[in-house]
Formats: structure tokens, C-alpha cells, sequence
């Protein structure tokens, strides 16, 4: 029984409209006059995929033999009008991360990785680098509104070509690269003064609106020679017309990035509070996608907080062809891990967390280009802590995982191919997750929000 | 004697004539190509990567000689917007009116248009150099980055809005500088470097009627005093 009469009793009601998060950012915003930076995606509670759980085979489905039978996990993108589609043999992708967010040396190992899995790897604001098409058997090259480092010879070395309108944590925001990470081979492949605070635009420069999109992907396609596919990326906002204008302007593969997606560099407000989720962003794309007749024929990716076999799985399900993968990719590398691997040796970096004023599982401040574990950093020092052969390995094995937990789940739903996955095999856990993915609520017929018809979409 | 490969658009597909340009024309010998009835096509010799003379007859679309490396590319007409984006070497020049984002995000080369060219010409611009015959429309050089813009007339509003190391010389009126954009004094190397995309332009006017713009670099670094006025 508390004792009420105690002076020494404390108070302890946190306001739920100000608590310390809020109170901390009120302060640390009249502290500096400027907004935060920081870091990866949304970190605030969002419906997703983990809302989601499968309807595995049984009486009325016929399971495959989890560890004998084969699953296809083939993947190919840029059917449309590409004469040389991309084949992959995962529809696990890695999402376009920019040498300058990370080092050359992550982007090595992030080439190397993809091609021991057969899936591709991809560029991002400021070019394409030497190691990172070395590594690459497969390599999307980005097409970005700064074009930092954009040159035509690196357009034909590409396979595929994304000219990127959005992206997930920021949609409507151009890149941002911090001047402690402009350091002069940044730079000079951005063509900037070295140390500079980079803004990029937001806007491509020579088109503006998806009647002149049609005419930029011919551009392209006319540099080269009708070869290569043509995606286009939208961070998801509205989600159903962006995707209805790309197809319309004649993207190959669209690729959609919900909020959960990554960053570099962004403002907070920005990552927390503009796009929608990643589980709404999928059905939306793929009704757009089925209301133009296009499924077969165009190509989804999803991205956006995309971290287990059962994400990729619940995607595909939902319709998705392939997925991108960013976050998870580098915490693979080691994020936020604790120690970095030197000569074999872990050593502890939580001193080097701790300068950054955090500590390895919160940690989102890659925008400082002081990254404790060497994955977000221009430093010549700490970009060390990397290991290309090392994030290579521990790469191939993460993204293999992935894949041996899609297969599992594909089997158990009855599927000989990770692509028959269907709406059908899924349902939802909460009202919002139903709502969104237009799924019924587990253990009911209630679709919320929808026409109340299972597998419209 | 040299040959002049012909192409007609009437008649052959650009997609044809592009792949040409691209692939065939090095082998097959040939250092000049003419390319009749262009008609407002879009891409005509985008991504050309060796050394050719490509005459365009007519009106260009869009994205005419994008991307270009090493060719000289003439278009006896008006260039649709987006002419020469991206270039990385060689030469464009229009002979006529260009549209929007001319030259937009050029690495190299030259373009010059004899005419006025519309908004946002050379935006983005990465290190080529543009010769405007005429006037330029608003927000021109914005946020370019490196190369030379010679402005022969006037600018419209906003020239040279959150320019990097990019340089721009106006002959005429400026109706207003962009954030961080700032006249400069012309220093010696100025009057020559007009004087040298003149003569390259073939147009003959005095280096000395140029002004100067640059940026101020102001905007290089956050800075929470500058209270965000652009």
C-alpha cells in the first residue's frame, strides 16, 4: 500500500501527449533552431507484415514436402519491353543504397553478396562505383532528380536502369548527404566542393510530370537500344495513381517504398510522418496493377521494412514479384551491433556508440558518417571496421536464410513456386492489418474497410 | 571522298537510326550522318557515344543529343526540352529556340543555342558549358553545379537559384538572382573564358558588356541563424 501521507513519495504520471520523447525534442528544437537528421526509417508502430499470418496447408490444401520437394524461387523482372530481362534466382533484391551513404567498401561487399545469391544489387545518389559493378553480376543503376555522377557509359554497363521519383522514408524529399561524409572521392564523383552540406533536388531536372516520364524512359530506352529494362521507384503515398502513371509511361518493373523504408539522412518529421505503410502500399500497387491488366506483364517490387523470410513470403502473397532489402542489409553487416570483427577478433564499439550519444540497438545516426561498426562511414578509419570478404559472408548467409524461410512457408501453403503464393493463404491478426490488406480477420469472414469480398484484390 | 550516311525519319524508325548511330556508324567508316524530317521526334541521336557530325533537319522533340559523348550534333531548327541533358562531351548546337532544361545536368561539352532558351536552362549543370544566343526563361542554372552559362540576353527571375561552383555571364537584364546567387566583379580570366565560348559560339559580342554571377555559398552549410529565406 503506497503511503500517500510520505513526503518523499514521487510523482511519476508521464503525460502521454508530452513524454520525455516529446519533451526531449521540444528541448533539443529550442536548443539548436534546426530540425533532427538522422538515420534509417520510421520508428514509431506501424501495421505490418508481422500482422499477417498464413493459412498453411491441411485437409483442403496439399502440402510439399518441407525438406525434399523442390520450391522455385526464380525471379524475373522487366518482362515488358526489355529484350534483356533480369533473371534472378531469389526475389530477395537489394535495395539502392548510395556509395556516399555507405563506403566503397560495404558497397563491395554488398555486390559480392548478391551475386553468391543470384539476386542484383543496386546503385543510389551519386553514381556507380567501380567496386560495386566489379562485384555485381547484376546491377541496377539509378537514375536519381540530382543525377550526381549520372555518365551514359555507366548506363550501358547496367542491367537495368530505376529512375527513382520517391523513395519510402521521404517521399517528395530529394537525398541529403551530410558534409562530414562529402569527402573529396564523394565529391568529385558528385561533382561538389568536398565537406559541402549536399541538398539534393527533389525534381528531376528535364521532366516534370508523368506525360513527360513517358518520353524520359524512351530516352533511355533509346540510349540503350531497347535492352535494358526500365523500373520506376515511388516512395508509397498515393500509391494507386503513381503506380497506374508509371505503368502508363511505360515502366518494366515498378518498384514501391513504403514508409518503414530507409534513409541516410532525412528529417524525422519527414521519415515519421509522411507515406503510408508498407503493407498498405502493396495492396494498393497491386490493385492498380490488376485494374490496368498488367499482372505478368509489369513487375513489383516492394521494399520498405522488409527483415524476415516471413516478410518477403507475406509480400509475395500479397502480389509482389520481388522485394528490396536496405535496413536489414546492413544490419547484417553489423548496425547496430555491438562489436565490429577485426583479424577475427570482435572488438567492442559501444565507446564509439556512446560518442554518438547512443548505444548499438537504437542507434540511427548514420547521417554522421561516424558509424561505430564501419557500414555508414567515409572515414578512412572506420570504414576499416568493414571487411568487404567478412560482410560478404555474413550477407550471403542472411539473404539465404530469407530464402530457406520463404521456401518453408511456400511449401507449407502447398506451393511448388514462391510466386503462387496468394492472397488467399493469408490472413490478418488486427482490424487496421485487415483493413489495409484488404484481408479477412483471422478466424472471421470480416474484411474491414473493404467490399467484404476475400481475394478481390 | 567522305560519305554522308542519310536517314529519313518519314521513312526509317528512330529506334533504327539511334541503334545506328550507336553501334554501326564507327564500323562502317562513316563521320557524318543527316538526318531528314526530324518532325518533333523524341531521343534523335540520344546516347551517342563516338565521334560523328549528326545534322538533324527540323524541329527537334525532346532529349535531342542526350547523353551525347564525342558527337557534334547540329539541329537546324527549335529543340523540344531537355536538349543535350546529361551531355559529357562533344558539341550541340541548335539553330533556333530550345525549350525547357536545356543542357540540363551536362558534364562536358558544349551547347549553344542561337535563340532564346526557356526555363531552367542548364539546371543541375555538372560541368558542360551552354552559349544562349538570346534570352533565357526563369530559374536558369539552378542549383548547377560546375561549368559556364553565357548568357548573350536577358535572364528571367531567379537566375542561378542555389548555384554551387557553376559560373554564369549576362549580357542583358537579370529580372531577379535566385537564392545564394550574387553578382560578382569580372576579373581578367572572366573576359577571356566569355571571350573564348563566344568565339566557340561564333557570335561576336564584347566580353566586356558581360556581368558575373556565382554563388554567394551561403547555402554550402546548415546554418540555423539564416531563418530559411529561400
Amino acid at each position: 500500500m503506497p503511503d500517500f501521507e510520505n513526503p518523499e513519495r514521487l510523482q511519476r504520471e508521464e503525460s502521454s501527449g508530452y513524454d520525455r520523447r516529446v519533451i526531449d525534442y521540444i528541448q533539443r528544437a529550442s536548443a539548436t533552431g534546426l530540425y533532427e537528421i538522422r538515420g534509417l526509417g520510421a520508428k514509431r508502430p506501424l501495421p505490418s507484415f508481422d500482422d499477417l499470418v498464413f493459412l498453411g496447408a491441411s485437409l483442403s490444401r496439399y502440402p510439399l514436402e518441407g525438406y525434399r520437394e523442390k520450391c522455385s524461387t526464380k525471379t524475373v523482372l522487366g518482362t515488358r519491353f526489355a529484350t534483356k530481362p533480369i533473371e534472378l534466382a531469389t526475389p530477395i533484391t537489394i535495395a539502392g543504397m548510395s556509395f556516399g551513404a555507405l563506403s566503397a567498401r560495404v558497397k563491395e561487399a554488398l555486390g559480392r553478396a548478391a551475386t553468391a545469391v543470384g539476386t542484383s544489387t543496386t546503385t543510389g545518389d551519386g553514381g556507380m562505383t567501380s567496386e560495386e559493378r566489379e562485384s555485381s553480376k547484376i546491377l541496377v543503376y539509378q537514375c536519381l532528380p540530382s543525377r550526381y555522377g549520372f555518365k551514359p557509359d555507366d548506363v550501358r554497363r547496367a542491367d537495368a536502369i530505376e529512375i527513382v521519383i520517391g523513395q519510402g522514408a521521404k517521399p517528395g524529399g530529394g537525398g541529403m548527404l551530410l558534409g562530414q561524409k562529402v569527402n573529396p572521392r564523394v565529391a568529385a564523383m558528385r561533382t561538389l566542393p568536398a565537406g559541402v552540406d549536399q541538398r539534393s533536388a527533389s525534381r528531376h531536372p528535364d521532366w516534370t510530370g508523368p506525360d513527360d516520364l513517358v518520353i524520359k524512359i524512351n530516352e533511355l530506352r533509346e540510349i540503350t537500344d531497347w535492352e535494358k529494362p526500365i523500373y520506376v521507384k515511388v516512395g508509397a503515398t498515393r500509391v494507386k495513381h503513381d503506380v497506374k502513371l508509371a505503368i502508363h509511361a511505360g515502366a518494366d518493373v515498378i518498384v514501391v517504398d513504403g514508409m518503414q523504408g530507409g534513409t541516410a539522412a532525412t528529417q524525422t518529421v519527414f521519415i515519421e510522418h509522411v507515406g503510408i505503410p508498407t503493407l498498405a502500399a502493396v495492396r494498393q500497387a497491386v490493385e492498380a496493377i490488376d485494374e490496368l491488366d498488367m499482372r505478368g506483364k509489369v513487375q513489383l517490387i516492394v521494399s520498405g521494412g522488409i527483415r524476415t523470410g516471413a516478410d518477403v513470403a507475406k509480400a509475395l502473397a500479397l502480389g509482389a514479384d520481388a522485394v528490396a532489402i536496405g535496413q536489414a542489409v546492413l544490419m547484417a553487416l553489423g548496425c547496430n551491433s555491438d562489436s565490429y570483427l577485426a583479424g577475427g577478433q570482435h572488438v567492442s564499439a559501444v565507446e564509439d556508440y556512446a560518442r554518438l550519444g547512443t548505444a548499438p540497438g537504437f542507434c540511427h545516426h548514420c547521417h554522421t558518417g561516424r558509424c561505430p561498426v564501419g557500414v555508414t562511414t567515409q572515414d578512412p578509419v572506420l570504414e576499416q571496421r568493414l571487411e568487404p570478404a567478412t560482410g560478404a559472408k555474413r550477407l550471403t548467409n542472411y539473404l539465404k536464410t530469407l530464402n530457406m524461410e520463404l521456401t518453408t512457408l511456400a511449401r507449407a501453403c502447398g506451393k511448388q513456386d514462391v510466386h503462387h503464393l496468394e492472397r488467399e493463404d493469408l490472413v490478418a491478426l488486427t482490424v487496421e492489418a485487415a483493413a489495409m490488406a484488404n484481408l479477412p480477420l483471422a478466424g472471421t469472414n470480416w474484411v474491414p474497410g473493404g467490399d467484404g469480398e476475400r481475394g478481390k484484390t | 571522298m567522305e560519305s554522308v550516311k542519310l536517314f529519313d525519319l518519314a521513312k526509317t524508325p528512330l529506334r533504327e537510326v539511334n541503334r545506328y548511330l550507336h553501334r554501326d556508324a564507327a564500323g562502317e567508316g562513316v563521320a557524318r550522318v543527316k538526318i531528314l524530317n526530324a518532325d518533333g521526334a523524341h531521343s534523335i541521336a540520344a546516347g551517342v557515344h563516338v565521334p560523328l557530325e549528326i545534322e538533324i533537319d527540323g524541329h527537334a522533340g525532346y532529349y535531342a543529343g542526350g547523353m551525347n559523348m564525342l558527337a557534334n550534333i547540329t539541329v537546324h531548327g527549335n529543340a523540344g526540352p531537355g536538349v543535350g541533358e546529361n551531355m559529357m562531351s562533344g558539341t550541340i548546337r541548335v539553330e533556333g529556340f530550345a525549350s525547357t532544361a536545356a543542357g540540363a545536368s551536362a558534364h562536358g561539352g558544349l551547347l549553344v543555342i542561337t535563340g532564346d532558351a526557356a526555363l531552367r536552362c542548364g539546371i543541375s549543370l555538372k560541368g558542360g558549358d551552354i552559349v544562349v544566343g538570346g534570352d533565357v526563361g526563369s530559374f536558369s542554372a539552378f542549383m548547377a553545379q560546375a561549368g559556364r552559362i553565357v548568357i548573350c540576353g536577358d535572364a528571367g527571375d531567379a537566375l542561378g537559384d542555389s548555384l554551387y561552383e557553376a559560373v554564369i555571364y549576362v549580357r542583358g537584364k537579370v529580372r531577379s538572382l535566385g537564392a545564394d546567387a550574387r553578382f560578382e566583379p569580372m576579373t581578367d580570366a572572366d573576359y577571356a573564358a566569355v571571350g573564348e565560348l563566344l568565339g566557340k559560339a561564333g557570335l561576336t559580342h564584347d566580353p566586356k558588356t558581360f556581368q558575373r554571377v556565382a554563388s554567394a555559398k551561403s547555402l554550402y552549410h546548415w546554418n540555423s541563424d539564416a531563418n530559411q529565406e529561400y
